[in-house]
Parts: C-alpha cells; structure tokens; sequence
C-alpha cells in the first residue's frame, strides 16, 4: 500500500496510535506554550516599555532567545533533570514534563524576545496620553500593549510553531516513550526508522497542517482581519 | 503684573513655585499660576518656551522639580489622582489607539469602568455634536487630520472634564481643517469643561479665544492678564509685539454679501470675512498694525479697501520705534492703531487729530461671539 493512501485511512479511520500521538503532541506544546506566554510575554513587555541603567546590554542578552539552539537547550534540560543534576532528584527526565519544560524553555527565550521588540516600538508618548485619559498605571501598559497586540500575537503563534515541529530536545529530555514522551516529530523519526512509512506521512501531515494554520493565523493578523485577540 | 484670577471665580487648578528641569536645564520656573472655575487661559509663547512642559505640570503627567499643583485644594497623590480623573487633554499630536473612532472617542470613559451601554450613548451624542456622525464605525488609520483632531477632542469632552488642558490643538492641521476646527476649542469646550488651559504660539487665537493671556518666554511667566491688559500695558517689547495680535469689536451681523458679512458695529458698517447667520452677534478680529491711516481732510478717492471711515486719535504710546494710538471712532468704537515713527511724523498725528481710516475687508475676521454674553 502506497504510504499516502496509508496514510490518509489511518487518519480517516481514526487510529488509536496516530491520533493519541497527535493530542499528546498539542497537549504538550500548549501547556509549554502556556507556561512560556506567562513568564516570557510579561518580562519581555516590561523590558520594553521601560528606560533603565544598561538597557541595551539587557535587550542584546534577551535577543540572544531568539538564536538559541533548541538541541542545546535541550541538552542543558537533560544535565539539568539527570540524576546527578541539580534537578535529579525531581525524578522529571523522561517524562511528559520534562518535555514541556524544555519546550517552555526554547519558546519562552523567543517569545520574550519579539515581545520585548513590539513593546519597545511603542513611543514612550502613549503612556502619558493613556494617563491623560484616566489610566491608571496598569491601565496604561495594557492599552500600551493593546497597540502592538497583533505583533504580540504573532509571537506566540510562532512561539507555538516552533516548539510543535522541534525534535532534538524533545529527543534528549522524553526519550520518545510510547504512551509517555513520544509525539508527533520524535515519532515520525521513529516510524520513519521501522519502515512505517504511513504513519510518519500521516503525522507529517498534521504537523504541515498546525503549521499552515499558525501561518494562516498570522497572516491574517498582519492584515487586521483578526481584530482582537486581546481586548475587551 | 495682574496675576488674580477674575473675580467671582473660585480657582480650581492652581501652581506654587513650580520648578521643572530636564537634566542641567530649566525648562520651567512659575512663581504662581491659578486656572479659575469656567476660565480658559491661553499661554502664549515661541517655541521652547517652555509651554507642552508647563500643560503637562499642571495636568499632573511630569513630576516637577520643585513646587507643587494643588488641584481643588487637594495636593500630592490625592491630587493627582482626582485630577486624572476629572480632567482630560489632547495633545499637540493625538495619539489615536489602534482601532476604530467610537473606540477611542469612548475610551476614557471605560477606562473609568462605565457601562457598555452608557458608553454607546456618550459617544453618539458626543459623534454628533462634533460632526463625526457616521464614522463611529471607520479606522483610525483612514482619518484625515482634521477628523483625528476631532475625534482627539470627542475624546477628551466625552469626559465633562472639570479641566481641560489643549496643547495646540489646531497647530499641525492644513488650513480648512484649521478653520473648520477653529471654533470649537471655543464653542464646545467653553461649553463642556468646567475650565481650559490653551497652549498656543498662535496670538491671534489666543487674544481672541482665552478670558486671560499667559506669556511664557524661557521657561519665565513674563506677563499675565486679560487680552485688553496684555494689549494695553505690555510688560515687555516682546509682548508688546505679541500683543500686535488680533484685538476684538463686538457687533452684529447686519446682512451677508458676496460671502463677506457687513457688521454693525456701534453704527459704523464694516465689511469682514467670516462665517455668522444674519443677526448673530460677532467678535470682530483686527491687527492694530492692519489699519491704515490718512489725514481727515485728504479725498478718499478711488481705493481697493472697502471700510473706510473717520476716527480721532484720543491716546498716544510709543513702544520702540513704534507708536500705538487708540482712536475713538463712530458710536464711540475704540480701536487701536499701530504706526510707524515716520508715518506718525509724516501725518502729522498726535492726540484729538482726525483720521480716516481705512482697512481690507479680508483684514476684518468675524467669528460667532458664542453663549457666554
């Protein structure tokens, strides 16, 4: 059987395996998508609306997020959680957390990063004139960030596609344990290995799939047909 | 130097040895400066004088060196904190948030935490009373300046603000925007806000819309006073050529002709341009230095100039190279003249000697003199 009819029915059909490895996947990337957006999102907001002493050095260090290697991070992960690291005695290393923590770890360096870069092209001008409406200070960072908040949207989504589609550290830390750590780039590599070209096309697909549609998803933020997404 | 605010009005806003430096400068030094109830002040200044720093102390937004704003009495944080939320500006360039024009003309008032419903309702009556009716729905992004000044100033009067602080409000617009926006700072917000604060470096809208006239020159309050007390004891030549500006008759429009309007003024019919319905009364706008003198008994003859009439010098300064007459013309209207040295010597003029006077039409600038007479 060609492996693209194969895997159009494994898809169709509703295979346990493909489909359990697909909701483990988003359910892994969401969750360190979740906790990257929640720590990143506001440090690199807070970096870029405010002026301080060594501003500059501070920014260079947070774009840096945006070249990390995740096989890297991966890696410091792993010596991280391993039993003689200073996390070992968690007992995290090839779990489902571990992968969620290295994921939050690639993503939320990078999210940081292009936040701190749409916070930092608001004119400092605005926070006044949010004051000069009646702001209070939270008030006037959130309509700060309400100004670049299809750029801050855009960061999450490709927060999200990057850590989707990443094998290495996902590799290093789950060590692809079927039912536990295995989602769907780890498998593909797997499957791809044992001959079962099916499955890997079909997982292939989805992933292309998630990808087009952050893509989509951003594309149409850029054109504003997705007005929103974080206001009132 | 008439510093009090006029009488009967209670002081709302007021500034003690107000101090503001940016590094090693001073940009601001003010001894005193009061905004009374229902007052509009116009600050009149060149650029970087100091003017954006001083709206921006006294509406609370920069923290000043030295010195304090007492807003209602109140003083520090408490201050502060009732002053943003009783008052409003709008800025030399309005910022307009990323969305559309009901959003933002309704934005100071969520902010204050009102109802959806209420906020709608606000918003429409304030949409139509500035003529943005119908573009509630439409982006920032496609408005034309004119139309973002408006929105800016929908914005800020949504509010009812007890203060209003207007920096500039027409300086950055082409000019039917200007002249179409002109009026309102005047009209609607003399209506709508308790008092005004007005930045300008535009003399003759501040002479012909503020109650007093502030001069602020280097970061110095150098005078202040009503137009007329500006006008008539300069402190300075700066003023005194600062307050070459417009100066206002009153009178009414009589009938509109070939778009200009022909005002009665005191019984002496003068030409101006101008927008005003038949009947209405006017604040005619004229520069001292506009009008032109000759001797009484020389033929008029054949001129360009529409308004011409006889007058008699009754006062006489001289500022510099400069003479200011005051001249009392029919039905007792004074006007004021500016001349040159050789001009004066060349007429001849002097205390109780009779001119003709003669001034463009298109020198004379009629605006609707408003409620508050």
């Amino acid at each position: 059987m060609n492996p693209f009819s194969e895997a159009f029915e494994l898809l169709t059909s509703g295979d346990l395996y493909v489909w359990e490895v697909i909701l483990r996947s988003l359910r892994i990337s969401g969750l360190a998508l979740f906790m990257a957006v929640i720590i990143g999102l506001p440090i690199g907001a807070a970096i870029g609306l405010s002026r301080f002493r060594y501003r500059r050095s501070v920014v260079a260090l947070m774009n840096t997020g945006l070249a990390l290697p995740p096989v890297v991070v991966g890696l410091a992960v792993f010596l991280m959680l391993s039993r003689s690291g200073p996390l070992g005695g968690l007992e995290l290393l090839y779990s489902p957390t571990a992968v969620i923590l290295a994921q939050a770890v690639i993503a939320g360096p990078y999210i940081a990063a292009v936040s701190l870069a749409a916070a930092d092209s608001v004119p400092p001008h605005l926070r006044m004139e949010a004051r000069a409406l009646g702001a209070t200070p939270l008030q006037a960072t959130l309509l700060q960030l309400r100004e670049v908040r299809t750029a801050l949207v855009a960061a999450v989504a490709a927060g999200f596609g990057a850590i989707i589609s990443e094998v290495g550290a996902v590799m290093i830390v789950g060590g692809n344990i079927l039912g536990e750590t295995r989602v769907m780039t780890s498998a593909i590599v797997l499957e791809t290995r044992r001959g079962n070209f099916g499955i890997a096309v079909a997982l292939g697909v989805v992933l292309m799939l998630v990808a087009l549609y952050v893509n989509v998803l951003l594309l149409l933020i850029g054109r504003g047909s997705v007005r929103r997404p974080l206001s009132s | 130097m008439t510093a009090a605010i006029g009488a009967g009005e209670r002081e709302i806003l007021s500034a003690e040895a107000l101090r503001v430096e940016y590094g090693q400068q001073t940009v601001l030094d003010l001894k005193h400066l009061s905004l009374g109830e229902g007052e509009m002040l116009a600050v009149l200044g060149p650029n970087g004088a100091g003017k954006t720093t001083l709206l921006r102390a006294l509406a609370m937004l920069v923290k000043p060196t030295a010195g304090q704003v007492r807003f209602r009495g109140l003083k520090g944080k408490s201050a502060e904190k009732a002053l943003r939320r009783r008052s409003a500006a709008v800025f030399q360039n309005p910022h307009m948030w990323g969305d559309t024009v009901a959003y933002n003309v309704g934005l100071g008032l969520r902010i204050r935490g009102m109802g959806a419903h209420d906020v709608k309702e606000n918003v429409d009556r304030m949409c139509e009373l500035l003529g943005l009716r119908g573009l509630e729905k439409r982006t920032v992004d496609t408005l034309s300046g004119g139309q973002a000044q408006r929105v800016a100033l929908a914005r800020a009067l949504v509010l009812k603000p007890e203060v209003l602080f207007l920096d500039e409000p027409t300086a950055n617009l082409d000019l039917p925007s200007r002249l179409a926006l002109r009026e309102d700072p005047e009209r609607i917000a003399r209506q709508r806000a308790g008092a005004v604060l007005l930045i300008t470096h535009d003399r003759n809208e501040a002479f012909a819309l503020a109650d007093r006239v502030a001069v602020l020159v280097d970061g110095k309050m150098v005078q202040i006073g009503t137009p007329t007390e500006l006008y008539e004891n300069p402190a300075d030549s700066y003023i005194a050529q600062v307050t070459g500006a417009e100066l206002t008759l009153r009178g009414r429009v009589e009938r509109i002709e070939d778009d200009t309007l022909l005002v009665d003024i005191g019984g002496v019919k003068l030409r101006t341009v101008g927008q005003a319905g038949e009947g209405t009364p006017v604040k005619v706008a004229y520069r001292p230095e506009d009008l032109v003198l000759a001797p009484a008994d020389e033929p008029v003859g054949r001129l360009s100039t529409r308004n011409v009439f006889f007058a008699t010098v009754t006062e006489v300064r001289q500022i510099g190279g400069l003479f200011r007459l005051r001249l009392t013309g029919p039905g007792q209207v004074d006007l004021a003249v500016v001349v040159t040295r050789s001009a004066f010597e060349e007429l001849n003029l002097g205390e109780d000697v009779r001119v003709s006077v003669r001034i463009k039409t298109t020198a004379l600038h009629a605006f609707p003199a408003g409620g508050e007479e």
